[in-house]
């Protein structure tokens, strides 16, 4: 399943008579320019003028002009979309930078120079040579607090966070658990609350001190925010309610990993499932290695298991 | 075993064939030329070239045709080429005082220099299918000329009449940013300017702002507005190149631009006056002129010192609402995959229901324990 589209780089035939990686180097330069300062204020939201892409708002366009700023021809770009590789709109992005930067692209996390992700972190721990790219719909995290800008960018100059404490104390004293599973709010070198994306907060402890560096692009509503390498990030809790992530009574059942995010794939209409690891790469390199889950065919042994 | 729940590049490639043959429809019926459409769906054009913020009639005609007659998905397609065009220079601000006139109406009063000009319009016609049309092949059919004296020369704007007369607010001249705001290149910041503003209704959804008019005329922000002027036609576009140093026609464009006039009883800042809102669109767009209008003024409640009780004066809930392209995107992201999150909320609320359950089983062991020593308690005694 790997992807190769390796061409000469640089040249029209290989980008399709658009400039590399589509976008002019005009916007590429005003685009790093917001780059470069959301990563020296970690965490906070800087507007940019954000382009029409030729891919509709809400499926990414911030997370590839934010791409398109950063790969040369040298990159090597991998696109997971639910940490899969080959969901569609994963391969309508890849495809897009095969075709409009003649970048070489792969799905193994661990060649990758850059990464662009909607919804999941990799399981595989990245290096600092990497960069993971997160597509965002609403970058505020006080969105569902208070819906104008006007006064959540007031909130943030004044690290009014209050609310986001009250609504999380509310669930736990409705539901005796905080009740968000994904775009669990983080605290970014305790100054600037973010929306980490929507990925699940099982991903959220990967985001703490990452040494790769993290770049977020929401291109709708026109907005940059990043995490340096190494920098804290802390996912709001209590003393008393410390932060959990989701767990699973099953293993995946392709490479019998107990340590991924699950899929629930439904096998017949009488309630019967079985969990699969989201992140595909993953998956495929733990059976490359031998793991075998319950319905790979060979069963695997408990030493597989513990790697 | 597990089956493949995700697609992958050949479904992708396939789907688009299967939307080339459908664009294409029945082979046996003729192809649709983009002359066709720029000329008789003119009006779909024009909405096309208004809320793509292009100028380019056979662009607009292409987006269509490629769109299979989805005006948003055409306006989509004309944005992302746009946006790929380089900046040559920016215009003269259009006169449409000197506008060669097509059409031309007040509702405030019955006769004014200028006159009134019906031109092409829909008003007035009684709205029954027209079976004629059905044939094809009939004879074009040929209007009389107008009078060319009422048509040609200068006309003067109606609320510059009032503006006389100091009846009505005045625009400052001076008011305007040079360059003024792009915010296709910069975000949107609140409070926004009103240059900014307009742009974004010039740029909006015909459909949203129709709404949001409507609703001011409902009462929601009432302004109570009057068609001051409707005018449509075709004005010169000119820019200043750097060694000339004085502006030189570079082409001709149609334009439909309405101002309106609304009442105004005065506030702390301001005496009573009439005041003003303004629409203008690429091409001959009636109803999103007079739309933009009625929000355009809705959304100048704060310099007139006005109470905002109203959705169409929330300037943040109508500018970051009102884009089509960017509305579609993200509405229509919601066919992408999500199931990552949606395995967050079935942990969440299993785990919710597990603990439910728990609890009402060790309330209901807990009635029935109660009830048995009870009944034991009864039994001795």
């Amino acid at each position: 399943m790997s992807q190769t589209a390796t061409a000469a780089v640089g040249t029209s035939a290989a980008t399709g008579g658009y400039n590399f990686a589509y976008l002019d180097e005009q916007t590429k330069r005003m685009i790093r320019r917001a780059i470069l300062k959301a990563v020296a204020v970690p965490g906070y939201q800087v507007p940019f003028g954000s382009r029409e892409m030729p891919l509709p708002y809400g499926w990414g366009t911030g997370g590839i002009q934010v791409t398109a700023s950063v790969i040369g021809p040298e990159d090597r770009l991998k696109v997971i979309d639910q940490g899969a590789d080959d969901t569609t709109n994963a391969v309508s992005i890849r495809r897009f930078f095969a075709r409009t930067a003649g970048v070489e692209t792969t799905t193994r996390t661990a060649e990758a120079t850059i990464i662009q992700t909607r919804h999941r972190v990799p399981e595989e721990p990245l290096k600092d040579d990497q960069i993971l790219v997160y597509q965002v719909p609403i970058p505020e995290p006080l969105r569902w607090l208070e819906p104008r800008e006007r006064e959540t960018r007031k909130m943030h100059a004044l690290q009014e966070y209050g609310g986001m404490h009250v609504r999380l104390y509310e669930d736990i004293a409705r539901f005796g658990q905080i009740a968000t599973s994904y775009n669990y709010p983080v605290l970014v070198n305790d100054r600037y609350l973010m929306a980490p994306s929507p990925i699940p907060k099982f991903d959220n402890p990967k985001m703490d001190r990452m040494p790769a560096l993290q770049l977020f692009g929401a291109g709708r509503e026109k907005r940059i925010y990043a995490v340096p390498p190494y920098t804290p990030v802390k996912s709001l809790d209590f003393e008393d309610y410390p932060f959990e992530v989701q767990t699973w009574e099953d293993c995946c059942a392709l490479c019998g990993a107990t340590d991924s995010y699950l899929d629930e794939v439904i096998t017949d209409d009488k309630g019967g499932h079985m969990y699969v690891c989201s992140d595909t790469d993953y998956c495929e390199a733990r059976r490359a290695e031998g793991h075998r889950g319950p319905q790979a065919g060979t069963s695997f042994t408990d030493d597989e298991r513990d790697e | 075993m597990y089956v493949a729940v995700k697609g992958g590049e050949r479904a992708i490639a396939n789907s688009h064939r299967l939307l080339d043959e459908a664009r294409r429809g029945n082979p046996a019926v003729p192809e649709l030329s983009l002359e066709q459409i720029s000329e008789q769906l003119g009006l779909a054009v024009d909405r096309v070239m208004t809320e793509g913020s292009l100028y380019d009639r056979e662009l607009a005609a292409l987006a269509i045709k490629q769109a299979r007659g989805d005006l948003i998905e055409a306006i989509f397609l004309l944005r992302a080429y746009r946006t790929t065009l380089p900046r040559l220079a920016v215009t003269e601000p259009i006169e449409t005082s000197d506008m060669a006139v097509r059409r031309r109406i007040s509702a405030t009063f019955k006769d004014l220099p200028g006159g009134q000009v019906l031109g092409p319009t829909f008003d007035y016609t009684h709205r029954l299918l027209d079976f004629g049309l059905a044939d094809t092949g009939g004879d074009a059919p040929e209007a009389e000329e107008g009078n060319p004296e009422t048509l040609n020369g200068p006309v003067p704007r109606v609320l510059e009449i009032l503006n006389h007369e100091g009846l009505i607010q005045r625009e400052e001249k001076g008011e305007h940013r040079e360059p003024s705001g792009d915010l296709t290149r910069e975000s949107i910041a609140f409070p926004a300017e009103r240059d900014v503003r307009l742009q974004n209704l010039a740029r909006g959804d015909e459909g949203f702002l129709l709404a949001m008019g409507y609703s001011t005329q409902r009462g929601f922000g009432g302004n109570h507005p009057f068609a001051g002027e409707i005018r449509m036609g075709e004005v010169s576009v000119e820019i200043v190149p750097e060694e000339l140093g004085f502006p030189i026609e570079i082409g001709e464009i149609t334009v439909t631009e309405c101002e309106s006039i609304n009442q105004f009883k005065g506030s702390a800042k301001e005496p009573p006056q009439f005041t003003r809102g303004y629409g203008l669109t690429f091409g001959h767009c009636e109803r999103k002129a007079i739309a933009m209008a009625l929000v355009d003024r809705a959304l100048r409640c704060h310099e007139l010192g006005e109470d905002a009780t109203a959705p169409a004066q929330d300037e943040e809930f109508v500018l970051m609402h009102s884009d089509n392209v960017e509305a579609s995107g993200f509405l229509q992201h919601l066919k992408l995959p999500h199931y990552v999150d949606f395995q967050g909320e079935l942990v969440l609320i299993r785990n919710l229901r597990a603990e439910a359950e728990a609890k009402a089983r060790a309330e209901e062991a807990e009635a029935k324990e109660k009830a048995t020593a009870d009944a034991a308690r009864e039994a001795a005694e």
